[in-house]
């Protein structure tokens, strides 16, 4: 498999030094030197400038609704737990808008992989606060300063009972990538937080502000210990915004908790039943 | 002026030695929520179906569950039936309020059991109704058993088999121990002796094995949708708890190892709808179902399954709104909501379900339906559809094929999803095939990529909405016409009516009745035919304004004038349809 087999009739439109470029390049080393193709990956996505990167990447995919692209990922996996299914998701698509699917699935560990979007803003309808936004921070919905505190996504989904919860950064493809490999390796829920500049309508997270201000976990740092998670994802400031995994442990799937999936994905049950007499004669 | 003439069983009879001449037997058994009366209820009609005859039971409770006055109506009949019915030949009282709230429908010659450990008072009851007061409370001992004793006293004032309850507690403790049966036992063994001894010159024959004795099934609506939904090949169903549907789930969860599909719980109505579609996707036949309430937040996935053209079936069992409304009862003010939910246009099919049998063969044609036409099927249920039990001959499967529609798992490297077709129906696959498509919830070009420009809007907007057209040369079923072609009275009516006005008109002369399925598409021309002819309608339906009536207006242009509308939760009685045709002024 080579890149230019993902290549589709769609050239991207996201702005020049956007970071969605940046996801979808590390996704697609990823695709490559997994060889994540069409007989065994399918892609969902939500709405957001995120959910763009279906059309130009030629993985079958299901583009949802504004913050449900977690349930219809839900679903296809039920249906079909054989396929890697990947989750492009936003942090207004699945905080905001799609915030109880978001916790539910962390809860439940299907082996999901889900890329958060996250540029502390409302890209496509043109620079509207979002749920990762700062509290103070100015935008057109918000011309006074943002009055909400943001949400965590790293704490909420620990809180929420994700088996694997980590943090990329945008600017930093080849390392991204792997973290991507590393998610998707798990088995069980993975979300990954990507932290991404949006160029046009976010002035304050830009490229040199994540580069400036970030750092890799160390080996110091251990992913089992859910505390010393939770501790590091209340981090962030100068220089204290960490990069990497900060929690793995391995919890069933969800999905092996199904008796009747156990053999083969659900789709390979036959639908055909002929006789039900066992069943009715329970009614007489 | 018309004069119908009713039945002779709306006659109210005496309630004398040998009631079997009684053509529809009603009992009513009522009680505290909490005090059993539903299992009851059923256990009572399943004497009565092995015993040879047919049943139909209705149930009122409130939104709660201890306390709170439950009721069940229980009507035995050799012939079918298939409504409930205001008269009450024996009411079975486990406390005052059922006295007190069921009085009026006790007429002379009809009959009251109740418990004389509770100092019931009876003064409210008209004089010539038969006494039957037996110490429930003591014979039980326990509370829990009072429902047993009272079970074990009715089948000895009827004439029933005692054997029959006996076998029906063994098999309904039997992973319970020993012990329980014993005591249930003995408790219906109780009731049942005091009985024969103490009125033993008023037992009747009520309940009295009939000769020919056919195996009969005893489903209401929600488990009738579960069966239906096995049988027609269901994969996976995601089901928010919601009365009155949350029967089809727990129906669906017990069974789901067994014949290899799931039944999920969602985090919400949101996610129960989006979840199916991404099973649907993948190839699963899949479902979802809930209530007014619950399809509300469904509505933007009703509209990403028709854009994706991705087959999923909804069922929605209506109940009183808006809002909350009333949860426990029945109603049918969710036609013209379902009809139009959505932005935009969409291709839909809405089917309405008469009765549980009903219910169980649409359920099967509804996934076989949303297989065909890649686009959401619904299904209109109600409260009484979903708890009314009924028998039913043993429900017969033989007839069906499982129909996947234009579907292949063929690798193909240009593979056109949303090719356009002249019947508006592409070939669909699934991920995992080789196949790449995108189902985008954007407007898109033939492969899912996503569009803007004027011409490929407009032709996916009209392919998607060929498939209603197909849909209704192919697969659209005309209204069904009951009795004569020429009448007086025409009635139209929809869903769970059915049976009460069928039950209504049985004995009437100059009356028939139009009863419509198929919703959207809907037959206009079959529907314009009968109701153009006829000589005056009159609209029966359980909501305020008569949203069938608006829909046969919008369709056919025929205004309906005389309607028959409630819309307080209760059915529509037969005996209230009787009165509305004898003082309709024709």
């Amino acid at each position: 498999m080579q890149l230019s087999d993902l290549t589709t009739q769609c050239s991207p439109n996201w702005c020049p030094g956007c970071g969605d470029l940046a996801i979808w390049g590390a996704f697609k080393n990823a695709a490559v030197q997994k060889d994540w193709n069409n007989f065994n990956t399918a892609l969902v996505a939500g709405i957001g400038c995120h959910g763009h990167l279906l059309n130009f990447t030629k993985l079958i995919s299901f583009e949802g609704l504004h913050g449900r692209a977690l349930p219809v990922a839900t679903g296809i996996k039920m249906a079909n737990h054989d396929l890697n299914v990947f989750v492009f998701t936003g942090d207004g698509d699945c905080l905001s808008e799609g915030g109880n699917h978001f916790i539910h699935a962390c809860r439940r560990n299907l082996n999901l992989t889900v890329f958060i979007h996250d540029n502390a803003i409302y890209g496509l309808t043109t620079g509207q606060t979002s749920p990762t936004s700062p509290l103070g921070y100015k935008s057109k919905s918000t011309p006074e300063g943002n009055p909400d505190t943001p949400i965590n996504p790293l704490a909420l989904a620990l809180g929420a009972g994700a088996t694997f919860v980590a943090r990329g950064y945008a600017g930093d493809i080849a390392g991204l990538a792997q973290l991507m490999i590393k998610a998707h390796d798990h088995p069980g829920t993975a979300i990954l937080d990507i932290l991404q500049p949006c160029v046009t309508f976010n002035k304050e997270f830009t490229h040199t502000f994540y580069r400036d201000n970030s750092y890799q976990l160390g080996p110091d740092h251990d992913v089992t210990d859910k505390n010393a998670a939770f501790k590091k994802a209340q981090e962030w400031g100068p220089k204290q915004i960490p990069l990497g995994i900060f929690y793995q442990v391995t919890e069933p799937t969800y999905e092996s908790r199904f008796p009747q999936i156990t053999k083969n994905p659900l789709i390979q049950n036959s639908p055909e039943r002929k006789d039900l007499s066992d069943l009715f004669q329970k009614f007489v | 002026m018309l004069t119908i003439v009713p039945k002779k069983e709306f006659i109210p009879k005496p309630f004398k030695k040998n009631m079997s001449d009684q053509t529809f037997f009603s009992i009513k058994i009522g009680g505290q929520a909490g005090q059993g009366i539903k299992s009851a209820g059923l256990t009572l009609s399943k004497v009565a179906t092995r015993s040879g005859f047919n049943i139909h039971t209705y149930t009122e409770f409130p939104s709660l569950i201890r306390g709170g006055h439950n009721v069940e109506q229980i009507l035995i009949s050799r012939e079918d039936i298939s409504t409930p019915l205001q008269k009450t030949d024996l009411l079975i009282a486990l406390n005052q309020d059922t006295i007190n709230k069921h009085a009026a429908e006790l007429l002379p010659g009809s009959g009251a059991m109740f418990d004389a450990d509770k100092r019931i008072d009876t003064s409210k009851l008209v004089t010539g109704v038969n006494l039957y007061p037996v110490p429930l409370s003591k014979l039980a001992g326990l509370e829990l058993l009072i429902n047993t004793v009272a079970l074990g006293a009715t089948i000895a004032l009827l004439g029933g088999k005692v054997d029959l309850l006996y076998d029906l507690i063994r098999l309904e403790y039997s992973d319970k121990g020993e012990e329980l049966i014993s005591k249930n036992i003995s408790a219906a063994k109780s009731g049942y002796d005091f009985v024969r001894q103490s009125f033993a010159d008023q037992l009747n024959t009520v309940l009295a094995s009939l000769e020919k004795i056919e195996q009969k099934m005893i489903v209401n609506g929600a488990e009738a949708v579960a069966l239906g939904a096995i049988a027609g090949g269901l994969q996976f169903a995601s089901i928010y708890p919601m009365s009155p549907i949350s029967g089809i789930l727990q129906a669906l969860a017990v069974h789901q190892e067994k014949y290899g599909y799931i039944y999920k719980q969602p985090e919400d109505e949101i996610a129960a709808l989006t979840m199916a579609i991404g099973a649907g996707f993948a190839g699963a036949r899949s479902m979802t179902a809930t209530s007014g309430g619950g399809f509300c937040l469904m509505t933007e996935g009703l509209g990403l399954a028709a854009m994706t053209e991705t087959p999923v079936v909804i069922i929605n069992g209506m109940r009183p709104g808006p809002a909350t409304g009333l949860p426990s009862w029945s109603g049918q003010g969710d036609l013209q909501f379902i009809l139009h939910a959505h932005q935009g246009t969409i291709p839909r099919i809405v089917l309405a379900a008469g009765d549980g049998l009903d219910a169980f063969n649409l359920t099967m044609k509804a996934l076989n339906l949303a297989q065909k036409y890649q686009t959401p099927v619904i299904l209109l249920i109600d409260k009484n559809i979903c708890d009314d039990d009924q028998s039913y001959p043993v429900f017969d499967i033989s007839g069906y094929q499982l129909n996947s529609g234009k579907f292949t798992t063929d690798f193909n490297p240009n593979f056109a999803r949303y090719a356009q077709e002249e019947d508006g129906i592409s070939y669909r696959t699934i991920p995992g095939t080789g196949n790449f498509f995108i189902a985008n919830s954007d407007e898109h070009l033939e492969a899912g990529f996503s569009t803007e420009e004027s011409a490929d809007v407009v032709m996916q907007a009209d392919k998607r909405m060929r498939k209603q057209a197909t849909c209704e040369k192919e697969d659209m079923q005309p209204p069904e016409l009951f009795g004569p072609a020429s009448a007086e009275i025409t009635l139209v009516s929809w869903g769970s009516n059915k049976n009460n006005i069928l039950h209504a008109i049985r004995d009437t002369i100059g009356v028939n009745y139009l009863h419509i399925t198929w919703m959207s598409p809907f037959p206009t021309a079959a529907v314009k035919d009968v109701l153009g002819k006829a000589k005056h309608i009159i609209d029966i339906e359980c909501n305020s304004t008569g949203q069938l009536a608006e829909l046969i207006a919008e369709k056919t242009g025929i205004l309906i004038t005389d309607k028959l509308l409630k819309y307080d939760g209760r059915p529509i009685y037969p005996e209230e349809i009787i009165t509305k045709l004898n003082s309709s002024n024709v």
